[in-house]
């Protein structure tokens, strides 16, 4: 087994978190993001396709979602940096009996909105969104999805039927968009009590029939917090821009290499920014012309620009999966991305050069960035024209289920396991 | 004669760092032997079993040399003085 080395971060530090094939690690940088010390592994020789970082009220909270495919898929935490970490001893993710569905993987773990600071979400396979309001410690499944008429007709892409992407909208407490591989994007506006598809002109290339309400294969959703009825999607062949909180998309890919790839990340301060990094086809799934270059649009898909510098650009047969490109919140934004190689790449002036941050990881399939000490506030608002709904202050208030077990403190403290590693 | 029931050692530190049970009664069967365990040991069924009951795929299960997928699952019958042996499948990557 390998030494576990632990990080150490301070407010005003950028951390990292590299979810893998066979663990968590978590790198640290001060603000000129050019050294990295590194942490882990945690969660030695298991599949961590999720982390998050959660600092809402003084919280310095690392999540992530352990698989083991002997003993299945597990919601760890830790406050010190992975120090020590909580294992629970119960499972907390779990689908209720009268499902007849079990958990495979988390591929998602999404903080609540600012404003409701104990409020999580987690996207499963098979595709589910589950919820807790509390900090974490006790989770339902969204009933509205989970007996969404449309389930039958799901299937699996080629990762598993995952419920990957959570878009909670920051203006309206009452709406989320999510996306299912394959099934395609679902929007509520009712706090989660019903989800319509919301795939009006994205292509099915894999489907008889082109355009259907639902059935596409979308690999990732992004959004700027101060328009979040602007969305960009990467799709399975497909390249796309909504401008009204996903009623319809138009195609986007003007002047990129390819309009497949997996990965999908938004500028923390321009709301017309956004990063990709093509992949040649389906088939091959790997850079094109063997080049790795990071695509930007600064004009919100008018057009795209290859971002070059410090990569690549021979030799370079890269795979890089729909989470593993992430912004972190400093001005210049730091930019980063892992590769199916295990190598992790990171840019700290907006992606105009890059460097590669450390080498010779696992597969990596997550990566997520933070400034330690913000505490997650969105920027301020650059558009006048987003929806707001103030009405409740609670939403995703699940129906009541029998797996909803009682948030007692027992769940975390008690019947958990506080390894010392 | 009890009967033994053991667990691979990954296992132990959600069962108070023991590895090897001695049931209490005579359970009749893999399933009522798992529930006995289960009361003492509550962080090992999630482990070994999913949320539908069902023992996980890459777990298997032996009443002495005999593989329970292969017999009646969990209704398999358990001997009065039979071992019960949990260990992780050979799989992976």
């Amino acid at each position: 087994m390998p030494a576990v080395r632990h990080i150490s971060a301070k407010s005003g530090d950028v951390i990292l978190l590299v979810g893998t094939m066979k663990g968590a690690f978590v790198l640290c940088s001060n603000r000129a993001r050019k050294k990295w010390d590194v942490g882990g592994p945690y969660s030695i020789g298991s599949p961590v396709y999720a982390m998050a970082f959660d600092q809402r009220q003084g919280r310095r909270r690392l999540w992530w979602a352990q698989q083991s495919f002997r003993w299945g898929t597990v919601l760890c935490s830790s406050d010190d940096y992975g120090k020590t970490i909580t294992e629970p001893e119960t499972y907390s993710v779990k689908f209720p009996p009268e499902s007849q569905l079990a958990l495979k993987n988390i591929w998602q773990i999404c903080l609540g909105r600012d404003d409701d600071a104990d409020t999580m979400y987690c996207g499963v396979e098979p595709a589910a969104l589950f919820e807790s309001h509390d900090a974490g410690k006790t989770w339902s499944p969204v009933e509205g999805l989970l007996n969404h008429p449309h389930r039958p007709k799901w299937v699996p892409g080629g990762g598993g039927m995952c419920l990957h992407t959570i878009l909670p909208d920051p203006a309206n407490s009452k709406r989320m968009m999510i996306a299912i591989s394959t099934a395609g994007a679902y929007r509520t506006d009712d706090g989660g009590a019903t989800w319509q598809a919301r795939n009006e002109g994205v292509r099915a290339e894999f489907l008889p029939e082109k355009y259907p309400e639902f059935g596409q294969c979308v690999h990732k959703i992004v959004c700027h917090p101060s328009r979040p009825e602007r969305l960009f999607l990467q799709n399975h062949w497909g390249l796309y821009r909504s401008d009204d909180a996903g009623n319809s998309w138009k195609d986007i890919a003007n002047g990129v290499p390819s309009d497949f790839g997996f990965c999908m990340a938004a500028h923390p301060h321009d709301p017309d920014t956004v990063y990709i990094v093509p992949i040649e086809s389906d088939e091959y799934r790997c850079t094109p012309e063997g080049k790795l270059r990071v695509y930007r649009t600064r004009n919100a898909g008018a057009s795209w620009e290859p971002m070059t510098r410090g990569l690549p650009q021979k030799d370079a047969l890269e795979t890089i999966l729909r989470d593993s490109m992430a912004t972190d919140t400093c001005d210049p934004a730091g930019i980063y991305f892992g590769t199916r190689s295990g190598k992790v790449y990171g840019s700290s002036d907006d992606g105009k050069s890059w460097r590669a941050i450390i080498e010779g990881l696992p597969p990596v399939v997550c990566v997520r960035a933070a400034l330690v000490g913000n505490s997650g506030k969105n920027p301020p608002r650059r558009h006048g024209d987003t929806e707001k709904n103030k009405s409740g202050s609670k939403r995703f208030k699940a129906k009541k289920s029998s797996s909803r077990r009682p948030a007692t403190g027992k769940a975390r403290a008690g019947n958990a396991r506080a390894a010392k590693r | 004669m009890p009967v033994t029931l053991r667990i691979p050692s990954y296992l132990a530190v959600f069962a108070g760092g023991k590895s090897s049970f001695l049931l209490e009664g005579l359970p009749a069967t893999v399933s009522a032997a798992l529930e006995s365990l289960w009361k003492d040991q509550p962080g090992l069924r999630d482990r070994i079993l999913d949320e539908q009951g069902q023992v996980r795929p890459h777990i298997n299960i032996f009443v002495g040399e005999d593989a329970i997928r292969f017999a009646d699952g969990l209704a398999t019958k358990v001997p009065a003085d039979a071992e019960i042996l949990i260990v992780p499948a050979v799989s992976g990557g």
